[in-house]
């Protein structure tokens, strides 16, 4: 029975992994752009969650809530006036942009906030369980798992019956012939940044309230985020999801043999997944 | 000056390589004009020019007495001056109804085109609407792209080389359609290597060679020697 | 009619620039070497740091700027270095001197598996594979108990005691045996500097080289004229491998202490080499050589502010890739068409060596 909780544990995982890349793939699949500071983004979001909830006393969900405008407007903000000037062929400019972005990022908030760690209070939410088959469930576990079912869900009707998902397609296909349409892809992509950065924001509520964060965790976060999407395959946002849970029952697997073990099982896995299928399990036909 | 749509000394280059030497071109409200000339005589580049897909000085081009040179795409096809790209351009990630849809973002005026009516002009969409743009053949690729530039209702309709690597059959069944485009309103800048074609649809031909226009006129004045010297070069 | 006092067509590559600055460097390392006879011990040790970061910059320059593969994994080959120099040491008995060689070795034979996982992504997605493989080496290692687990450990006595050399380094300079280690890695380290940019200058100056950025220009054009890119790519890759894996088995003996942490670091030996380059000049053999100039003066200047220096790095490597992606070097070369380093080939001889405008020199 323990295996099947243990598993049961990393599906569950494996919707706040989801969460992570959720954005990550959005903002690749439209301007090929991997932003390595997405893993700090994160982080950024927790700690403004946190600051919202320390002046105003505000539910954490409320002040997710709040938060996600103001994230919009900083991604929104930073890929108009800085990710857009370096996109382009050249695969080097965004990478070392997005680089010095993490590093400033992480040493910003070690200055403001120190390196303590930090949680946000849920408070009985983040003990609460119930019971299924037999099978102890965290109510926050399945709160994040479907609120990753919810975002992608969200994502793909967005993308799929939407004008501005139709423009969102447009673009990532080709962007000069995007322009004659009357799209302007620059603001596109700044859209998409944005509504990434929305995404980050719940990612962040969960990563919060689940377990302690300070400065320096962004980094693992955008690895777990990229092997998720990787492993689910560029393009497609479902696969995001399988990637997410594959890491995380890996995760689980490899903790329940041995707790040092965890993070690497999830390494392993993604590995694995890489020797057998290069470029994913759902990659998108057209690339 | 009553042109809809004209260029004055329009000049473009690619780096070092000039491409167009002071064109001038004058379409007028409701005329559809075909420019003909051999391959790098400079057509595409002057259509890229009018389209916004490339920068000049604003006084350049003018669309209804407004300097447009230097505006972006996006900005002209809002203004009503729609392109059919050399090559189709569909975007494979739409369906065909939605590359038709995608037609109307930047501009949402109302006219006569819509789904509906694109759909009258070339039924056999309406069979594949939901299939994926690219995975049509080339002629209804092309019928698509023609679609997808009429849905904005645009002032100026520009296409070019629509009959690039089409069979003959095929290119007879596309050109029917312009007679009902003509009549819906648009003036229309057709840019062709089948001069048979170009002849049989327009106002008035223009002949461009090495990045000049060489000769014009109506299809009617234009002798076969005169468009032979225009199009490859006086013989010496 | 052929005039027989026109020197035949030619291939060349030097400039008066590279002229001067060849005997420049011929000076420098001559003081270089001399050096411990009269500086004082911090100064080598700054030494030390600046060369052995000098020569991460150029591996990871000729990895990224040259070959095009952005690699943030490469703290792996660091850390095996140091690891398998440290592991023969405790556990052979090895001298660690040369125990560094087989530091470079370790990391070379990392580099095969882990070229065979990266190789299977491209661009940003390729960076973020190095970066596993990092963390997966990071993390198995922290389980080997014998070299210390996850707290680490220090080298043996016996080792740091009797390391090669440093006998005769402790009678010619009269100093303890602590100085004569610093001294001894000091002079390992400006032959490592030497041989690395001299290596790496050899490299782009042979065919080899020209293929190398031939498949960073163009991957398909270079392919069409017969140009291995695969094979380049393998090349680039384990050669980079073997030489920070010989820097880290080096940097590892100077410390005589290690830790998967510290030996594994992405700061340390990822992000500094970064923004070392970066701000240098990609995609030169001088542009590390300025930056790494810049890091240090940053480093000591902000030495006592923490996260405000690395803020000031990160924001420079913004800064720098926004408004001039090709570095301080590069501003500076555009500027002067001066190179130190010339690889570009010009034809000259025959009808070029008259005394016509295109003959002259850049």
């Amino acid at each position: 029975m323990i295996w099947v909780d243990t598993v049961i544990q990393g599906i569950l995982l494996g919707g706040l992994y989801a969460l992570f890349a959720a954005g990550l793939s959005l903002v690749f699949g439209i301007m090929r752009l991997v932003n390595l500071a997405h893993g700090d983004l994160i982080v950024l979001g927790a700690y403004l969650i946190l600051l919202l909830v320390t002046l105003t006393g505000l539910s954490p969900f409320i002040a997710a809530a709040v938060a996600m405008p103001l994230m919009f407007a900083l991604g929104y903000g930073l890929q108009k006036f800085m990710l857009n000037r370096v996109l382009g062929e050249d695969i080097l400019p965004p990478l070392l942009v997005t680089f010095g972005l993490s590093v400033v990022l992480q040493n910003a908030l070690l200055e403001g906030y120190s390196a303590d760690s930090q949680r946000i209070q849920a408070g009985s939410l983040s003990t609460a369980s119930i019971e299924l088959g037999g099978i102890n469930l965290g109510v926050m576990p399945l709160l994040t798992f479907a609120s990753a079912v919810a975002v992608i869900f969200a994502l793909n009707q967005l993308f799929y019956q939407t004008s501005l998902g139709r423009a969102f397609r447009a673009t990532s296909d080709d962007a000069t012939t995007a322009s004659l349409m009357g799209i302007k892809p620059a603001g596109v992509f700044a859209k998409a940044t944005g509504i990434a950065m929305i995404i980050v924001t719940i990612a962040a509520l969960y990563l919060g309230m689940r377990s302690n964060f300070d400065p320096s965790i962004g980094p693992a976060r955008l690895v777990y985020a990229f092997e998720a999407v990787i492993i689910g395959g560029l393009g497609s946002l479902w696969g995001t999801l399988a990637g997410g849970v594959i890491i995380g029952v890996a995760q689980t697997l490899g903790a329940a043999i041995n707790p040092e073990w965890q993070i690497l099982a999830g390494h392993v896995a993604f590995l694995f997944v890489l020797l057998l299928r290069p470029r994913g399990l759902f990659p998108r036909a057209v690339d | 000056m009553n042109a809809l749509l004209e260029t004055r000394g329009l000049t473009a280059r690619y780096g070092d390589f000039q491409a167009l030497f002071g064109v001038d071109l004058a379409l007028g409200e409701g005329e559809t004009v075909a420019i003909i000339g051999a391959n790098g005589a400079g057509k595409t580049t002057l259509m890229r020019s009018i389209a916004g897909v490339l920068q000049n000085p604003p006084d350049s081009i003018r669309f209804e007495g407004r300097a447009i040179g230097a505006m972006p795409a996006d900005e002209i096809m809002a203004m009503g001056i729609a392109m059919v790209p050399e090559g189709r351009k569909l975007f494979p990630s739409l369906s065909v109804e939605e590359n038709l849809l995608i037609g109307t973002y930047g501009r949402k005026t109302g006219g006569y085109w819509s789904l509906a009516t694109v759909y009258e002009l070339f039924p056999v969409l309406k069979e594949r609407r939901h299939a994926p743009g690219t995975a049509l053949s080339g002629g209804q690729q092309q019928m698509v792209a023609i679609g997808r530039a009429l849905m904005s209702n645009p002032r100026v309709l520009l296409c070019d080389e629509i009959s690039l690597g089409l069979a003959p059959v095929v290119i007879k069944d596309i050109y029917k359609a312009v007679p009902q485009i003509r009549q819906a309103g648009a003036a229309m800048i057709v840019v062709e290597q089948d001069i048979a074609q170009a002849m049989a649809v327009a106002d008035r031909v223009c002949c461009m060679m090495e990045g000049r226009v060489t000769l014009t006129g109506r299809p009617d004045e234009l002798s076969r020697e005169a468009i032979h010297n225009a199009y490859f070069g006086a013989v010496a | 009619m052929m005039d027989k006092t026109t020197p035949d067509y030619a291939v060349r590559t030097g400039t008066a620039a590279s002229r001067i600055s060849a005997i420049v460097a011929l000076v420098l390392i001559a003081v270089a070497i001399i050096l411990p006879a009269f500086a004082a011990r911090s100064l080598l040790q700054d030494l030390f740091y600046i060369l052995t970061m000098l020569v991460l910059a150029q591996f990871w320059n000729l990895l990224a700027g040259y070959g095009g593969l952005v690699s943030v994994g490469q703290q792996a080959f660091v850390g095996i270095g140091a690891y398998a120099m440290f592991a023969m040491a405790i556990l052979t008995g090895m001298d660690p001197v040369p125990a560094i060689l087989l530091g470079g070795l370790a990391a070379l034979a990392l580099a095969v598996p882990t070229a065979f996982f990266a190789f299977r992504l491209q661009g940003a997605y390729f960076a973020i594979g190095t970066w596993v493989v990092a963390e997966v080496v990071r993390l198995t290692v922290a389980q080997w108990k014998s070299v210390g687990g996850g707290t680490g450990t220090s080298l043996p006595r016996s080792a740091t005691r009797e390391m090669w050399f440093t006998g005769a380094i402790e009678n010619l300079f009269d100093v303890k045996s602590a100085a004569a280690r610093d001294i001894l890695a000091y002079w390992l380290a400006v032959l490592l500097a030497v041989l690395t940019i001299a290596g790496i200058y050899r490299l782009l100056r042979t065919k080899r080289g020209l293929g190398l950025a031939a498949v960073r220009d163009n991957m398909e054009a270079a392919k069409s004229i017969g140009v291995d890119a695969a094979r380049m790519k393998w090349l680039v890759f384990v050669v980079a491998a073997f030489g920070t894996g010989l820097a880290g088995g080096l940097i590892y003996l100077q410390k005589a202490r290690i830790s998967p942490d510290a030996a594994f670091s992405l700061q340390d030996w990822t992000a500094y080499v970064i923004f070392i380059v970066v701000i240098g000049g990609i995609g030169t053999i001088e542009g590390p050589i300025i930056g790494v100039l810049v890091f240090f003066a940053l480093r000591s200047l902000l030495a006592d502010y923490g996260s405000w220096y690395l803020m000031v790095l990160g924001l420079l490597g913004i800064v720098t890739m926004l408004f001039a992606p090709r570095g301080l070097w590069g501003l500076f070369s555009d500027r002067t068409g001066i190179e130190l380093f010339p690889v570009r080939r010009r034809l000259t001889g025959g009808m070029l060596s008259k005394s016509l405008p295109l003959s002259r020199e850049e």
